[in-house]
């Protein structure tokens, strides 16, 4: 409900909405008069000390100024029942570290943005409000006051325009007061209704861009939807089919093997079966990397004590899961933490790994650690990146740390709810 | 080579949804000399197969209609509930633990085994392991065996290299003087193993065959 609907209602006046808005124009006030002196001051002395170069980074961390400013203000906006603005289109900086912060802050528009948006406050709207909230409110207030002036002082300025003397007059003067202050109440819904779309509407993510990233994002989950279903597929079909008919063919040739006489003709017969064999045996695995059935069948946890016990590098496992996650989440890990160990295992040099991890405040976080050497470089064509566009389609996000000397520490993060709290976690 | 008469026939029941898998396996038991009174292909005629037959054994697939999840594996479990002490050879796909576990841990894990079906192709092997299971004994894939071997955490790490390869047999259902034979050693010191194994493993000496088995589940939960 924002303050324009409030005010449409009834009883507007008997509610919180006037309050409200009284606090947003206020609090809008001090902030914008905050804001002036500090970009005020900050332009002025980083301006003077720009000839020693000393007032360079102060002038950067004026321009700065915008962003704290507009995220005080979406916060704020929530005063006047607007809720969730979302935030600009800040980038994230594709390195850690403060200068790629800097540069990536200093070269897109929305800091630019919001600086605009904070010189308006301090040089424009705040003065506005503090008009507003002066004319709805205090105006009112010193004429109901009139009654309890002539009392004390024998006479009342109203306004610093007319003097009033009497006891009835200031009676009525007092009662045009608080009519009026029923009307400022209104005119403040107004005033500040106005004043939070103009804030939305300069501060709030452009709704095309918006628009775009969402339909992005749902083809993108649309896509890897259609990749774990056609992986299934892919699975079963070996399954069903190569699978279950090489088991018969050693079975058949196991059988020729018992009934066929010593010579060239069993040992051939021994050595076709041993061949059959091998190639199961690599059908299997072929199929358990597709897609393990474990984790259909018993979840996460299952699955990754199945990683572990396959892994060559001993892993220690501790989980705390609840029963089931969502199917799409319980893949994404469970590769990711695949991957994981399997670099492990390749490059790292490690004697021991370990897997921690749990689902608590709405998201899974699984951590894979080891002793390595560490050093493991994420742009070296690994297939952790893969795994990070999948994670990132889950909202998730999945991040490496590896200092050279080590040690390793691979983190995944998947916002995501049980969904059976009962299911037995096998 | 063959041994082609079993010491006794089994009552087989049989389940298996590959028509391709079911004909074969049906040869193979009765290559051996074993009959195989029902051949189903789905979980609900395989209780009803079992109701109707009171079989020696069972043998079943893991993944099997309607689902294709591991309905083999819960009929299984369900029939062991009801008829303790039935023997069921379940044949996976899959090394996996948690259907190994899942199959031990119904009864008290005596006449059980879980096998690849790769293992199935090696006829003989094969079975040996329905003829072990039929009588009582478990029986652990090779392959589940040697991926649990990897993994040494307590209460395995007690014990010696050679005491893990003697429960690792153990865990395949081999009998002390198949494992003496494996291992070319003297029978007398498999057993002093074994008994090193149980001790290490708090399986103080009871009335107890079931001890091996006991042993073949702890290794197989470490």
């Amino acid at each position: 409900m924002t303050v324009w609907r409030a005010l449409g209602g009834r009883g507007y006046l008997g509610s919180a909405w006037p309050w409200r808005a009284t606090a947003f124009l206020v609090s809008g006030a001090l902030l914008g008069a905050v804001v002036l002196v500090v970009l005020v001051s900050g332009a002025v002395v980083g301006g003077a000390l720009a000839v020693v170069l000393l007032g360079l980074p102060l002038l950067v961390l004026t321009a700065l100024t915008g962003i704290p400013v507009a995220a005080v203000e979406r916060r704020r906006l929530r005063l006047a029942g607007v809720d969730r603005v979302p935030a600009g289109q800040h980038r994230v900086p594709g390195r850690p570290g403060l200068a790629s912060w800097l540069t990536t802050r200093l070269r897109e528009a929305a800091t630019w943005r919001e600086l605009a948006y904070a010189v308006l406050l301090g040089l424009v709207l705040w003065p506005l409000d503090a008009l507003a909230v002066l004319a709805a409110v205090g105006l009112p207030l010193s004429m109901a006051a009139a009654p309890v002036l002539v009392a004390a002082d024998g006479e009342a300025k109203v306004v610093k325009l007319f003097v009033v003397d009497s006891a009835p007059a200031a009676c009525a003067v007092a009662a045009l007061g608080l009519a009026l202050l029923a009307a400022g109440a209104y005119v403040l819904g107004a005033v500040a209704g106005v004043r939070a779309e103009l804030a939305r509407a300069l501060l709030g993510a452009k709704d095309g861009d918006s628009e775009r990233v969402t339909e992005l994002v749902r083809s993108r989950a649309r896509l890897v939807d259609a990749f774990e279903a056609e992986r299934r597929r892919i699975e079963r079909d070996l399954h069903d089919g190569a699978q279950q008919r090489l088991v018969a063919l050693t079975m058949t040739l196991g059988l020729a093997r018992l009934d066929a006489p010593p010579g060239p003709l069993a040992d051939q017969l021994a050595k076709a079966h041993g061949q059959a064999g091998q190639a199961l045996a690599e059908l299997r695995e072929l199929i358990h990397g597709i897609h393990p059935k474990v984790l259909a069948d018993y979840g996460l946890r299952a699955a990754l004590a199945d990683a572990a016990d396959r892994s060559p590098v001993p892993v220690d496992l501790e989980l705390d899961l609840p029963g089931r996650l969502p199917g799409p989440v319980e893949t994404a890990a469970y590769f990711a933490v695949c991957e994981a160990l399997a670099n492990v295992a390749r490059h790292s040099g490690a004697s021991r790994a370990g897997v921690r991890g749990g689902h608590a405040d709405g998201r899974l976080v699984l951590q894979v650690r080891d002793d390595g050497r560490g050093g493991a470089d994420p742009e070296g064509g690994s297939g952790l990146t893969g795994l990070a566009d999948r994670v990132s389609v889950l909202d998730g996000t999945l991040s490496l740390s590896s200092p050279p000397g080590g040690p390793t520490l691979l983190r995944v993060e998947i916002p995501c709810r049980p969904t059976d709290p009962n299911a037995p976690c096998a | 080579m063959p041994a082609d008469r079993p010491e006794r026939p089994l009552r087989v029941v049989l389940a298996e949804d590959s028509v391709l898998l079911r004909e074969g396996l049906v040869g193979v038991l009765t290559r051996f000399g074993h009959e195989v009174v029902a051949a189903v292909g789905d979980a609900e005629a395989l209780v009803a197969a079992v109701a109707a037959h009171a079989p020696d054994i069972v043998v079943t697939d893991v993944r099997m209609p309607p689902g294709f999840q591991d309905e083999g594996l819960h009929a299984a479990v369900r029939l062991r509930r009801e008829r303790p002490g039935l023997p069921v050879l379940v044949l996976s796909q899959y090394v996996q633990r948690a259907y190994a576990g899942e199959l031990l841990d119904s009864g008290d894990g005596t006449g059980v085994g879980y096998l690849l079906k790769d293992r199935v192709g090696q006829v003989e092997q094969f079975v040996d392991a329905l003829d072990e299971v039929a009588s009582g004994g478990t029986v652990v894939d090779p392959e589940v065996v040697r991926q649990l071997l990897r993994r040494r955490r307590d209460p395995l790490a007690r014990l010696s290299p050679r005491e893990r390869e003697v429960l690792a047999l153990v865990a395949e259902g081999r009998s002390n003087g198949a494992i003496a034979r494996a291992l070319v050693v003297s029978e007398a010191a498999v057993g002093k193993h074994i008994g090193s194994i149980l001790t290490k493993l708090d399986l103080p000496p009871a009335d107890g065959t079931h001890r091996r088995v006991l042993a073949v589940l702890a290794f197989l939960r470490a």
